[in-house]
């Protein structure tokens, strides 16, 4: 369970610069699938729509045309059968981390001792139940974004959706925070879209990279590393991870592959 | 599978140190500021004609009288029941009030006008109207205690809902929030740095507002004390209550900032505020 499809998603923003009207192709036809169980890393410049189509995903921002769905069901607004991991984590600050992670599933009803017990447990999985009462302003940049991942998770969505998760933090935490991402999905097998700038780690964490340019689907291509990928430190040096970055990076230069 | 629990390469950042040396003390500067501006005025004050100015240990003679003779403890409370119900009524209905505008664009264009609007005007103005619609007693006191106060609760709180950051109203849809729990449980928490901003600035117009009533509509209270006593070329008498509304207003404001950290203590703790 947990199947994304985009078929034919277009959106269209007007805005207004200087008094000028613009029109935005922010989707142009955008179509591609995540597989259950799958890892896919939505990449380009910025301006691509990436995170446009993730939000639409998400059901914070409705397409245009097209339509999305998720396990057969089309996306109309926000549901629990998604998670979503913001790019600046975006924790209540008001609230412990503990509380956090409790007011997502407390928005899908549960209430009592179980409600404790599985942020707990969730928190406990991206290794912070030793910092469950402190709040946001007292968790670092990492452990912020460990919570927002905890949060998201805890709901037990079909689909994890991450916006540039990983983006706003320095490269040693981004290291072992996307170790601990892979470890996680070992673990529960989620279906993950993820948004990323990231050459290195759209082919470290991907099991299929969606090059996007100027709102369209430029190329898609499948990472030829076998999973699990339990030390990313070795997967760096392979000769497939050189060369599918190679491409990717190709992908993202070439103006030949935007038809 | 790989252990995550304890390989966190990033650190939290740090929590209050306790610095060597210490620094003075902040109430003791403020203590020694008024010890100067006290010594400075008795002696300036006492080459002044009495009619014209007063000093410390003369306004504390009157001070000592007034208690004595318990008019002082007669005035204050009758000024403190209009202003307490006032302003009670100000914060009860301000906030919501603010709330709705900041929440709804329809709320915004109808009524924000006339919050803008009733901010920005004279309300001594009105007191002759209000005068003629609730007479001089009681009423009228809560009334111009009540209107003075409103507007900047009101005006906090909706500048407070509009600077909501967006992304954490999506956390809350994102999750399937009700629009009323998103309001309740995100709006309102990041909102309320604000609403203690409005209910503390909304005290010194309310002291204001006490003492203008009691000049304007029946005279009483601690405002009767100074028009008595200045009628009466007793400037010293004249400065007691001057100063017991000065001290109500700091007293105020602490009891703010107090109410202020106990309900929103991330706000003191963000600004490193309570490291104090």
């Amino acid at each position: 369970m947990g199947e994304v499809s985009f078929v034919d998603v277009s959106k269209r923003f007007s805005l207004r610069v200087e008094g000028e009207l613009h029109h935005v192709q922010a989707l142009d036809r955008v179509s591609f699938k995540v597989a259950d169980g799958e890892i896919v890393a939505l990449i380009g410049p910025s301006g691509c729509g990436k995170t446009t189509a993730l939000r639409v995903a998400m059901g914070l921002d409705a397409s245009s045309s097209g339509r999305v769905t998720v396990d057969g069901r089309e996306v109309n607004g926000c549901g629990h059968d998604r998670g979503m991991v913001f790019q600046h984590a975006e924790l209540l600050p008001w609230l412990s981390a503990l509380q956090n992670v409790m007011f997502g599933l407390e928005m899908k009803g549960m209430s009592g001792e179980p409600l404790r017990t599985t942020a707990e447990k969730y928190l406990d999985l991206v290794g912070l139940s030793h910092s469950k009462n402190r709040r946001p302003h007292q968790l670092s940049g990492g452990m912020k974004q460990r919570v927002g991942i905890a949060r998201a998770l805890a709901i037990d969505p079909s689909v994890l959706l991450m916006d540039e998760p990983f983006g706003a933090l320095d490269a040693q935490t981004r290291e072992s925070l996307q170790a601990e991402l892979l470890d996680i999905h070992a673990r529960t097998k989620k279906t993950i879209l993820f948004v990323t700038h990231d050459l290195d780690e759209a082919v470290l964490i991907a099991d299929r990279i969606v090059v996007m340019k100027e709102g369209r689907v430029a190329d898609i291509m499948t990472v030829p590393l076998a999973r699990p990928r339990p030390d990313l430190s070795i997967v760096r040096g392979l000769l497939e991870f050189a060369e599918t970055r190679y491409k990717v990076w190709r992908a993202l230069h070439d103006e030949q592959t935007l038809h | 599978m790989v252990d995550i629990s304890d390989k966190h390469s990033d650190t939290a950042p740090p929590q209050a140190e306790i610095s060597e040396r210490r620094p003075l003390p902040r109430w003791l500067i403020t203590f020694a500021s008024i010890a100067a501006v006290l010594i400075f005025w008795e002696i300036v004050g006492r080459q002044i004609n009495p009619v014209f100015g007063s000093y410390p240990t003369a306004i504390a003679v009157a001070f000592w009288e007034l208690l004595v003779t318990g008019q002082l403890w007669t005035a204050l409370f009758e000024s403190l029941k209009p202003f307490v119900v006032g302003y009670g009524l100000a914060i009860v209905i301000g906030v919501p009030l603010g709330l709705l505008i900041g929440g709804f664009r329809a709320a915004e264009a109808a009524l924000g006008i006339y919050v803008t609007a009733g901010y920005a005007m004279p309300l001594v103005a009105l007191v002759p109207l209000l005068i003629l619609w609730l007479g001089l007693g009681f009423a009228v006191k809560v009334a111009v205690v009540f209107l003075m106060a409103l507007f900047p609760i009101t005006i906090n709180t909706w500048l407070g809902v509009v600077a909501v950051p967006k992304t954490l109203i999506e956390v809350g849809k994102s999750f399937v929030a009700p629009d009323l729990v998103i309001l309740r449980r995100i709006v309102l928490p990041a909102t309320l740095p604000y609403i203690m901003a409005g209910v503390r600035l909304a005290v010194g117009r309310a002291v204001v507002a006490m003492v203008i009533a009691e000049f304007f509509t029946t005279i009483s209270g601690l405002g009767a004390v100074i028009i008595n006593s200045a009628n009466n070329f007793d400037t010293a008498t004249m400065f007691v209550p001057i100063i017991i509304l000065m001290l109500m207003a700091v007293g105020l404001n602490s009891l703010i900032g107090f109410v202020e950290r106990t309900v929103a203590p991330w706000q003191a703790e963000i600004s490193g505020r309570d490291r104090e």
